[in-house]
């Protein structure tokens, strides 16, 4: 197994005038090619913080950060912003769609940032990946004509529609009802088997039961690392669905 | 990234925020345009003081009054009028540089005839003044030296006169009282319409120098005197000697001051387009403030739509985007709003120099390389208010961006 991140003693700080807001103190966190794993934590833990260092949006304070065999530190903004478009799919807490713009004009966004244009129809592919979703016949609606869930989905969609390695998820399935949210899991799952490395912050521990590995976060601190024993599949579990 | 992609993105852009491009676009109309117009009518009187200044005659001397200094107190140009019909033979006799002679002797006065009455002013000058402006009748004839020496009661009408007195019917050869004077119409003038400061050349009516003088007004001094030179080229040497002739006429002593004036033609020209272009000056001062006034209100919306500009900037960042891209995105979108909005700025000012020229007694004349600098400026103040918020945002990271407030 290839460790697609390593990351060693990382420490950020937020300053606010005087004070310091330690938000992850000393992390260490390895994560191999076609990992799933789940992190967990109370509100405020640093959650999203970790994430936004490993999607490469936010700089470190201290320590090292490897992503696929090279150091970050070493890269310049460009390459960064190319590790975004190319290897990371990244979906938010908050939804950060474009306003005023259709799903599918957001789900396609990201191909057209993309300078090897790998992708020859990107419009095709953004329906391809709105379909993935169950938006299909939602495509040409603007995001504030969508419910929270499905304003999700689209985000979900634009951050798979490049093809990426690993896709990193800050709570998606905070707004969706519990039959939706499993739907979502095995879209991951479904991911995961593919070869995706997911990284998934979630509250719900029966969420985490998707994924096949936890790590806990506490006041910026890595308090718990497990390989959950025995994961779900989110198939099986839709197969025998009854509603409520 | 290809430019054609960064374009797409970039018109995606300005047609999901209608409003704010409008209103952008809007700033820039505004500046645009009225800089052109504004200047358009400047240059247009200008143009057009020019003309009818040329239109005043053909190699075209007027002798004025002089300004009197009786002990030192200037009382005024025509305080000491001297002048008198006879300047005018003696300059006609002797000067050779002179072709045609007239004198000018206004008043005013009641005219009854016809349907009606009308009040006009009365030009009494000489059988040669139609040859000095360069006029020409609609019908009738004009009055002959054996008139002017005569004093004939005769006249004639300018187009509005004519046309208020005997709406229907043919004016030569009726009888018209002026200030109880009764004259025979014997021709009416060709319409010449407004001049530039908007009064109507053909409220007027001309009759026989010496008729107006000892009927009208009753004295013997003249108002001015035309004097039209052989040709352009012999306006000074006619000027020198019609001032050697009036300084003798007047007896007026080597050394001592002239009583009497001598304005040319290119003269007059010269001082008028002084005057209009102060005009144009102004009317450019005031274009000016409006593109200020517009610059700053594509500031302004530039400025409050930073905020969500700004997140829209760490969205983009966030899927992959390089600062650049955004950044070319921005300036194609400010590029694109600057360039629409000065094209429309450009049709509209034609459309109301057009409609000024047709409809209202305003001439104008659109100068291109206004046009130009109007659009240069607008399209500056668009593009560098667009770009400059943009690119301090493309430069922050892209959590940063996103959290903007
Ligand atoms: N931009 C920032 N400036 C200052 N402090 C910040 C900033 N972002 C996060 N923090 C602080 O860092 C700590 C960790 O925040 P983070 O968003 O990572 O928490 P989280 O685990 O994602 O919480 P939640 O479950 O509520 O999303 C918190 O104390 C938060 O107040
Ligand atoms: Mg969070």
């Amino acid at each position: 197994m290839k460790p697609v991140i390593e990351m060693n003693k990382i420490v950020k700080n937020y300053v606010m005038g005087d004070v310091i807001v330690r938000a992850l103190r000393s992390v260490d966190v390895t994560i191999n090619e076609s990992e799933f794993v789940a992190i967990m934590g109370a509100s405020g833990s640093g959650k999203s913080t970790l994430m936004n260092i490993i999607g490469c949006l936010d700089d470190v304070t201290e320590g090292n950060y490897q992503l696929d065999g090279s150091d970050t530190n070493s890269l310049n903004k460009d390459q960064y912003a190319d590790i975004r478009n190319q290897k990371i799919g990244f979906v938010f807490q908050g939804f950060n769609l474009l306003p005023r713009t259709t799903a599918l004009e957001n789900v396609e966004l990201p191909l057209l940032y993309d300078r090897k244009e790998r992708i020859k129809n990107p419009r095709q592919q953004a329906i391809k990946a709105l379909e993935s979703v169950g938006l299909a016949d939602r495509i040409d609606h603007v995001p504030n004509q969508l419910s929270g869930g499905q304003q999700q989905r689209v985000a979900i969609a634009r951050a798979l529609v490049n093809d990426p390695a690993i896709i990193l998820a800050d709570e998606p399935t905070g707004n969706l009802d519990s039959k939706t949210s499993v739907e979502v899991m095995s879209v991951f799952q479904e991911l995961n088997e593919q070869g995706k490395t997911i990284i998934l912050v979630t509250h719900e521990h029966d969420l985490a039961q998707y994924a096949k590995r936890t790590i806990v976060l506490r006041d910026g601190h890595v308090i718990q690392d497990n390989k959950v024993e025995q994961q779900q599949s989110a198939k099986t579990v839709l197969a025998n669905w009854i509603e409520e | 990234m290809k430019w054609n992609r960064i374009q797409k993105i970039a018109l995606q852009s300005i047609m999901k925020n209608k409003m704010r491009s409008i209103l952008t676009s809007l700033g820039i109309i505004i500046g645009v345009c009225s800089v052109i117009v504004m200047v358009a009518v400047g240059q247009g009187s200008q143009a057009q003081i020019e003309k009818q200044i040329n239109s005043l005659g053909t190699n075209l001397l007027m002798v004025f009054p002089g300004i009197s200094n009786q002990g030192g107190v200037n009382r005024g140009a025509g305080s000491r009028n001297k002048m008198k019909l006879s300047d005018c033979e003696a300059i006609l006799e002797e000067a050779v540089h002179v072709k045609y002679v007239s004198a000018s002797v206004r008043s005013g006065g009641q005219i009854i005839g016809g349907t009606g009455n009308w009040n006009s002013s009365v030009e009494g000058v000489s059988e040669q003044f139609l040859d000095i402006k360069d006029w020409d009748l609609e019908s009738g004839e004009f009055f002959t030296a054996k008139d002017v020496k005569y004093k004939k009661k005769v006249a004639v009408l300018g187009k509005t006169v004519a046309d208020e007195l005997f709406p229907d019917m043919e004016a030569v050869g009726e009888k018209i009282r002026i200030n109880n004077t009764p004259f025979t119409v014997i021709g009416v003038l060709e319409e010449k319409g407004q001049t530039g400061m908007g009064n109507d050349q053909d409220d007027t009516i001309l009759a026989p120098a010496t008729t107006v003088l000892t009927r009208l007004k009753g004295k013997d001094k003249i108002n001015m005197i035309y004097v039209s030179a052989n040709s352009l080229e012999e306006i000074d040497a006619a000027q020198s000697e019609v001032e050697e002739i009036m300084r003798r006429e007047h007896d007026i002593d080597y050394g001592d001051d002239d009583d009497f004036m001598i304005r040319s033609q290119t003269e007059i020209t010269k001082m008028a387009s002084e005057t209009s272009e102060t005009l144009t000056l102004l009317l450019a001062a005031i274009a000016g403030v409006s593109l200020i006034v517009g610059g700053i209100g594509i500031m302004n919306i530039m400025l409050v739509s930073v905020t969500e500009r700004t997140r829209e900037i760490g969205i983009r960042l966030s899927i992959g985007a390089r600062s650049r891209d955004v950044l070319t995105q921005f300036l194609a979108e400010s590029i694109t709003l600057s360039f629409i909005g000065g094209i429309i700025g450009i049709l509209l000012a034609v459309g109301i120099s057009l409609f000024m020229n047709n409809f209202t007694g305003i001439y104008t004349i659109i100068n291109p390389t206004i046009v130009f600098l109007s659009m240069a400026f607008s399209a500056a103040v668009g593009i560098f208010f667009g770009y400059y918020p943009a690119r301090k945002a493309a430069n922050l990271n892209p959590i940063d961006a996103l959290r903007y407030e």
